[in-house]
């Protein structure tokens, strides 16, 4: 017997649901996402119960388990409601301490707070960390604060009320209307209008129509999609069957790679649930309406995130992509009409029925609409997931929110968009994150990925790290991206080695053109863009790479030496101490010298001088 | 219902949605290609056959072998941007098959005698695909495919080995461009011996009754086609000699 049967059955629930909260209790969110586990946060969950168990607090104290919290690199985190206040790097051991402060006296274990590098102070509220204070959470505002295996929590959260509204207020072509005046673009990638799309597929003949959720993410780095499947899987659930209803769908598929084992456990429990509860399946809450979602595990190519490879893939076939025309929209999943977007874009959809599509264009900037989440990665002082308005400055969020660059090193180059992003350098950090600025600077907004670089990456090294990613990645099936990415792969090597000649700049350029107007796919078209940006934006690199012979930023083993610089070295022999070659000679207290002959260059010397002493040259 | 669509300021009518590519054939154009073949359904893999289209006043780059003859289309086949891809295009495709005489050729008729890339190959194969759907689309059996993916990619049999479900007609090896697909008669009776290894000649399961056998009707029908339209050149060229 499915648990709701009727709206005023789901509105009923939910007010039974928030009625019955328990104020009085203290809750624990502990994160249970990928990052966190990695960090052991299962096996802090089972001492917390046993601790809870042991002195009979069950009544008193709850542990939740939480999806993503976004402050990935701190974990396991948990916030203590009502008062939020964070912990982070939470272990096993903690436990005991954890709940015998909260029976006492309440008092903060200061040891878990989270100390701001910049102002050496402890932070005890979630609410005032930097990487929090500025971001805008819409999208994964539930994520880190329901337990995304129980609909529950989703359902009192204001849950299913986008889909509950969208069934009895509006006819699937308001839906559209919404969707297209709310100005959604999609957040795979590509930036169409996710309306107009919805709308083609709506007006296309045929009455067997598909709806796929694409959550293959495959860039190095990246993790908004698994986050949002883990942490808030019925978010995307409630946009795809408003999806469905708008275009007359009664089957939907969700890919995901086999490799996010967290995010498929939560989105399979996710849709029995919502199936139990009479929000999945046939005539869903009493409207008549149909509809499945079954989940397609992929093997992890990355040419399957391209929606034609996605759509191949999940027929059985081996994921290569197709020329369109014809579209998705119109000759998609086994030539029915197909809806294809990102988790992300059916996770907005909710929001823009429950707020109405006016409240939701009224942030973000001119052409982007909304909010965009990120992962916050690389050399910054804060890395994690974050949600921010479109047109956000990047400098607002690699120095505020990110809190800056790590260990005073200075800022080089943002990586946006994945391996066929592009990198940005100083010069452009005022610029508003939109899709049209960024693509205007000659990267992609992508599905979020945001890598941050400092002086010590060294961008031809850049270039060819994704080039050759991107090699191994390609499918393979026409000329350009194949051959070209092989050739390029192969001058940014000899560069890179002190081969370069003077006209390979000239041949990555030719290639990169090539690429981008005569590929197949999407993949193929932008992957050379990171060659082009960091030719646009850094040539003087390349040049010297090729002309000097020199990689400043130390990177290119070939190109560069340490040398131990004679004002600095103080001679406290810590460099000869730790060197595994032993090339390292000097009296103690008096200059050290390298054997450059022999140095292997590994690094171990200037990371470890505590005295800056050690050079590239 | 025949439309007319201009190519290079020549006029040629064909039914709408006829590939631009077989439409340029029509008006004897010249465009290179080598995954194309009118048997099987366009796969715009080796990009060569690209040409500019100014369709609605906007102009753009398509493959002409997958790209429908719309009305009111205008198409360029040799333009600057058309003959700049399709040259690097070649020299791409040179570096990986520095002997293959089809490569070569083409190579040639661009005004290239050597890749100048870094990257030299000597590999027969180019990757057309024409021979894995030729197997696939036509023969109705898929013996061979591409498996791995980017520099990886290649035509085998499933894992590499003997394949069970080739019926060795030799369909791959006919109809592939650069002949790397060589099919030698082995010593064994009743074998052959291909790139992919040693493969079994299969009896015909139906016992010779062409009839009843749908790859054969399949194969009729297609030579029947093949036929007629050699014969239609054959006469359009008589005519134009007498």
């Amino acid at each position: 017997m499915k648990i709701c049967n009727s709206l005023s059955d789901l509105e009923s629930f939910r007010d039974r649901l928030i009625s019955e909260r328990r104020s009085d209790r203290i809750v624990l969110r502990t994160c249970i996402s990928t990052g966190c586990k990695a960090q052991k946060s299962s096996k802090l969950v089972q001492t917390l119960k046993s601790e809870i168990d042991r002195q009979g607090l069950q009544d008193k104290i709850e542990i939740r388990k939480t999806g993503c919290h976004g402050f990935c690199e701190m974990g396991p985190i948990m916030v203590i409601e009502p008062e939020n206040i964070f912990y982070c790097r939470v272990k096993p051991d903690d436990a005991s301490d954890i709940i015998s402060s909260i029976v006492s006296d309440g008092a903060v274990i200061e040891r878990l707070l989270w100390k701001d590098p910049a102002t050496k102070e402890n932070i005890r509220y979630e609410r005032e960390l930097p990487l929090y204070r500025k971001q805008k959470k819409n999208v994964t505002y539930r994520s880190g604060r329901i337990d995304p295996t129980d609909i529950e929590g989703y359902i009192a959260e204001k849950g299913y009320t986008a889909l509950g509204k969208a069934l009895s207020e509006m006819a699937p072509s308001d839906v559209i209307q919404h969707l297209i005046a709310s100005g959604l673009r999609g957040r795979g990638g590509g930036g169409f209008l996710t309306g107009i799309k919805w709308k083609i597929c709506s007006e296309a003949s045929g009455d067997i129509k598909y709806i796929i959720a694409n959550g293959d993410e495959g860039d190095p780095g990246a993790f908004m999609d698994r986050s949002l499947m883990e942490g808030d899987p019925h978010s995307i659930i409630e946009g795809m069957t408003i999806g469905a209803y708008a275009i007359g769908a009664e089957q939907g598929f969700i890919y995901v790679r086999e490799e996010y084992p967290i995010a498929i456990e939560h989105l399979s429990r996710a849709l029995k649930q919502a199936e139990e509860y009479g929000l999945l399946g046939n005539n869903i809450l009493g409207t008549g309406l149909n509809f499945t979602v079954q989940i397609t595990k992929g093997a992890g190519a990355f040419v399957c995130g391209e929606e034609t490879a996605l759509i191949i893939s999940i027929e059985g076939r081996s994921g290569t992509p197709r020329s369109r025309p014809p579209y998705p929209a119109l000759s998609g999943l086994w030539e029915k009409p197909t809806i294809i977007n990102n988790v992300e874009t059916f996770a907005n959809v909710p929001l823009i029925i429950s707020t109405g599509a006016e409240d939701y264009a009224s942030i973000g900037t001119e052409t982007s609409k909304g909010t965009k989440v990120f992962s916050l990665v690389g050399k910054v002082m804060n890395t994690g997931l974050i949600e921010i308005e479109m047109g956000t400055a990047l400098r607002e969020i690699i120095f505020g929110i990110g809190g800056g660059m790590r260990k005073n090193k200075e800022f080089k180059a943002v990586q946006t968009g994945g391996p066929s992003g592009g990198c940005i350098p100083m010069s452009k950090l005022d610029m508003p994150v939109d899709y049209d600025s960024l693509k205007e600077a000659g990267a992609i907004m992508g599905s979020g990925g945001m890598i941050v670089m400092d002086e010590t990456s060294c961008m031809v090294d850049v270039a060819r790290y994704f080039i050759d990613f991107l090699m191994f990645e390609s499918c393979g099936k026409c000329t350009p991206c194949r051959e070209g990415l092989k050739q390029m792969h192969q001058i940014l090597t000899n560069i890179c080695e002190g081969l370069g000649e003077e006209r390979d700049i000239e041949t990555l350029m030719a290639l990169a053109q090539l690429m981008t107007v005569s590929s197949l796919c999407g993949l193929g078209s932008t992957a050379s863009n990171p060659v082009m940006s960091t030719i646009r934006h850094f040539r003087n690199e390349y040049e010297s790479h090729i002309y000097v012979r020199k990689c400043v930023a130390g990177v290119c083993k070939k190109l560069f030496e340490y040398v131990i610089d004679e004002e600095l070295c103080n001679g406290c022999g810590l460099c000869r101490i730790k060197c595994p070659e032993k090339v390292v000679s000097g009296e103690k207290k008096k200059l050290h010298v390298i054997d450059s002959g022999k140095c292997i260059k590994c690094g171990i010397c200037i990371n470890s001088c505590k005295f800056d002493a050690v050079k590239v040259i | 219902m025949k439309i007319p669509i201009i190519i290079d300021n020549k006029m040629v009518k064909v039914d709408r949605g006829t590939p631009v590519l077989l439409a340029a054939r029509k008006a004897d154009i010249f465009i290179p290609t080598l995954c194309y073949h009118e048997l099987l359904e366009p796969y715009g893999a080796c990009r060569l056959c690209i040409v500019e289209v100014v369709q609605n006043r906007q102009r753009r780059l398509v493959t002409s072998c997958n790209y429908p003859a719309e009305p009111g289309m205008e198409v360029f086949t040799d333009t600057d941007p058309v003959r700049k891809i399709r040259k690097v295009l070649v020299e791409l495709l040179l570096a990986r098959c520095s002997e293959v005489p089809v490569v070569q050729k083409l190579a040639r008729r661009m005004g290239i005698e050597t890749s100048e890339l870094k990257k030299k190959e000597t590999k027969e194969c180019v990757l057309c695909g024409l021979c894995v759907r030729f197997c696939e689309e036509v023969v109705s059996v898929s013996a061979i495919g591409l498996s791995n993916r980017g520099i990886e990619r290649e035509v085998t049999t499933p894992f590499k080995t003997a394949s069970d479900t080739c019926i060795g007609c030799g369909s791959c090896s006919y109809i592939c461009p650069t002949g790397c697909i060589e099919m030698v008669p082995d010593k064994t009776p009743g074998m052959r011996e291909m790139h992919m290894g040693k493969l079994t000649l299969e009896p015909c399961t139906n016992h010779y009754q062409c009839e009843n056998c749908s790859t054969d009707q399949q194969f009729l029908n297609n030579l029947k086609k093949e036929v007629t339209r050699f014969r239609d050149t054959f006469s359009r060229f008589r005519n134009q000699e007498s």
